[in-house]
């Protein structure tokens, strides 16, 4: 079965002056995948998002979504697999009221009245802000905003999606609801999720985590994986959050604790391994 | 200081004129300026006046703020009407005294010179709150959907309708954001010893550069971001594209319509068919 998103020998740069350079990359996610994409600024996670819908064309190489070479003629057929939600919580919406917004894309792909209104319904539901869907867009927090975005993408229903840094804006409290609700649609809808962070801790959420640096794929493995490799994260401009750090000397030190989002998942922890 | 400004002053109450279709409303105001600009006695005005009390009634909308929106322009009318008062001449006779009240010099208040400024007030108050009305009891959003159905036809023409109605409401909603980002800019270049509030005239629009700048270059990446969001969500312009909304003109609408154009109607020929003729 092909892969839902292939990369394959994907060669990429933003003209001659810009410094950065992708070259020959191969990378593939399959179906039903939660892949964490961890890098510092200006590793090429974003330009990675961009090319899986054609936002970007590659110099060389081709980039595959479920089979199909993404090219400018079928662009609008990609796009609608493949949703992006970027990073600006006030720059991403197009109406003012959250319905309206929610409705833009379906709109512009033309479906019938009745079937957006059902999929605003679905979008908004499954992001739990359907109490929200008639609320002005500019008075939401970050995080509800991002959510509006993520059902304004959901309502297009992709197969894939594609967070390009959509909780780098946001507050702690923010940035754990979008995590659980893409958690969520993972699990409950089988959307293929890339999520793209600097934020280390998201990645403990994923199947599989892919760490960049300078355009190209440097580690890939699991998120406990990633997380045992602390020191190497470090040449890569990353490093580990604090409570990685303490559980990678427990480790060390011979207590067997699984690695975790916050301090109290690892208090927990701890006193199981104690007791 | 900027968050006063509360652009399209949109009065969120349930009323039987809320509930209108825009496209009625905006043609509505459209024939009532038409109406009171083409009445010429005072009977025509008073009939209109009645009108408007009436829908701002039905509008739930407080004496307030219809007064507040008259007060915006007071100075304005009322200087323009003074002006009138002394300059506009004339010789028609109204009422039972010489057509020339009062003359000094280049001042003159004549009997049509009052008349005029009289309907000059009465008309010009008339249209701002008529046109306050509107946009107290319609949502910026709704505004734009009714003019954008109402200048569907120009689509003939190639005049790109769709185009502009959402450059209106992408507009409308970037105010709210870029209002809040001038504050932060502001803020930041107070704290870096910028002088915004003092000084003169030259000096203040000068302080305004290093405010403008950079809000500048922030809506340009706005734009362009939202551009790329646009983008990933299948907007290919105008083309095959369905619309979730649709304005509904119900029964309410049609009565409203009827009689409306009726008493507009009547103002109209009361024009040429004067009841109390001065």
């Amino acid at each position: 079965m092909a892969k839902a998103l292939e990369y394959r020998d994907v060669s990429f740069s933003y003209g001659e002056e810009s410094a950065f350079r992708m070259e020959h990359l191969n990378f593939s996610v399959e179906e039903g995948e939660f892949v964490a994409v961890l890098g510092h600024n200006g590793s090429g996670k974003s330009t990675l998002a961009r090319l899986a819908n054609g936002l970007l064309v590659p110099d060389g190489g081709e980039v595959a979504v479920f089979g199909t070479t993404v090219t400018q003629k079928n662009l609008f057929d990609i796009r609608r697999q493949v949703g992006i939600v970027f990073q600006n919580p006030d720059s991403q919406a197009v109406a003012s009221i959250v319905e309206d917004d929610v409705a833009f894309g379906a709109e512009n792909v033309g479906l019938p009245r009745e079937e957006i209104g059902e999929r605003i319904e679905f979008a908004l539901r499954a992001v739990g802000m359907e109490e929200y869907r008639t609320a002005t867009v500019s008075r939401l927090s970050g995080g509800q905003k991002q959510r509006v975005a993520i059902a304004g993408v959901l309502a297009l229903r992709p197969k894939i999606m594609i967070l390009d840094e959509s909780t780098a804006m946001l507050d702690p409290r923010g940035r754990r609801e979008i995590v659980e609700v893409v958690k969520e649609l993972n699990k409950r809808e089988g959307i293929t999720v890339l999520l793209i962070t600097h934020f280390m801790e998201e990645a403990l959420l994923c199947s599989r985590a892919v760490v960049m640096n300078r355009g190209e794929i440097v580690m890939q493995d699991t998120p406990e994986g990633i997380f045992r490799r602390g020191e190497e994260l470090v040449t890569y401009n990353l490093a580990l959050p604090r409570i990685g750090e303490i559980c990678n000397r427990l480790r060390a030190g011979g207590m067997e604790v699984p690695y975790t989002l916050g301090v109290d998942a690892l208090a927990e922890e701890i006193a199981k391994c104690v007791s | 200081m900027l968050k006063d400004v509360s652009f399209g002053q949109y009065y969120p109450v349930k009323s039987f004129v809320h509930n209108l279709d825009p496209r009625l409303k905006i043609l509505f105001l459209i024939g009532y300026i038409v109406a009171i600009f083409l009445a010429k006695e005072l009977l025509a005005l008073g009939v209109a006046a009645a009108v408007l009390l009436l829908a701002v009634l039905f509008a739930h909308i407080p004496f307030g703020k219809v007064l507040r929106a008259v007060r915006g322009v007071l100075f304005l009318v009322l200087f323009t009407a003074v002006l009138n008062l002394f300059f506009h001449g004339g010789d028609a006779v109204y009422w039972d005294a010489p057509a020339v009240l009062w003359e000094w010099k280049i001042f003159r208040v004549t009997q049509a010179g009052i008349m005029f400024s009289v309907f000059l007030i009465l008309r010009l108050f008339l249209l701002v709150i008529c046109s306050s009305l509107l946009t107290y009891t319609t949502t910026p959003v709704s505004l734009t959907d009714g003019i954008e159905s109402l200048l569907t036809p120009l689509k003939w023409i190639r005049f790109p309708v769709h185009e502009l109605a959402l450059i209106m409401s992408i507009a409308l909603r970037f105010i709210p954001i870029l209002m809040d980002e001038t504050e932060r800019i502001m803020n930041a270049q107070k704290a870096r010893g910028a002088m915004l509030d003092s000084g003169g005239p030259a000096k203040r629009v000068k302080a305004i550069v290093p405010v403008l700048i950079p809000l500048l270059l922030s809506a340009f990446r706005r734009a362009d971001e939202l551009g790329d969001a646009m983008d990933a969500r299948c907007y290919s312009g105008g083309k095959n594209r369905t619309k979730y909304k649709k304005l509904h003109f119900s029964w309410r609408d049609l009565f409203a319509l009827v009689l409306l154009a009726a008493l507009i109607a009547g103002i109209v020929v009361m024009r040429f068919f004067p009841v109390f003729p001065l």
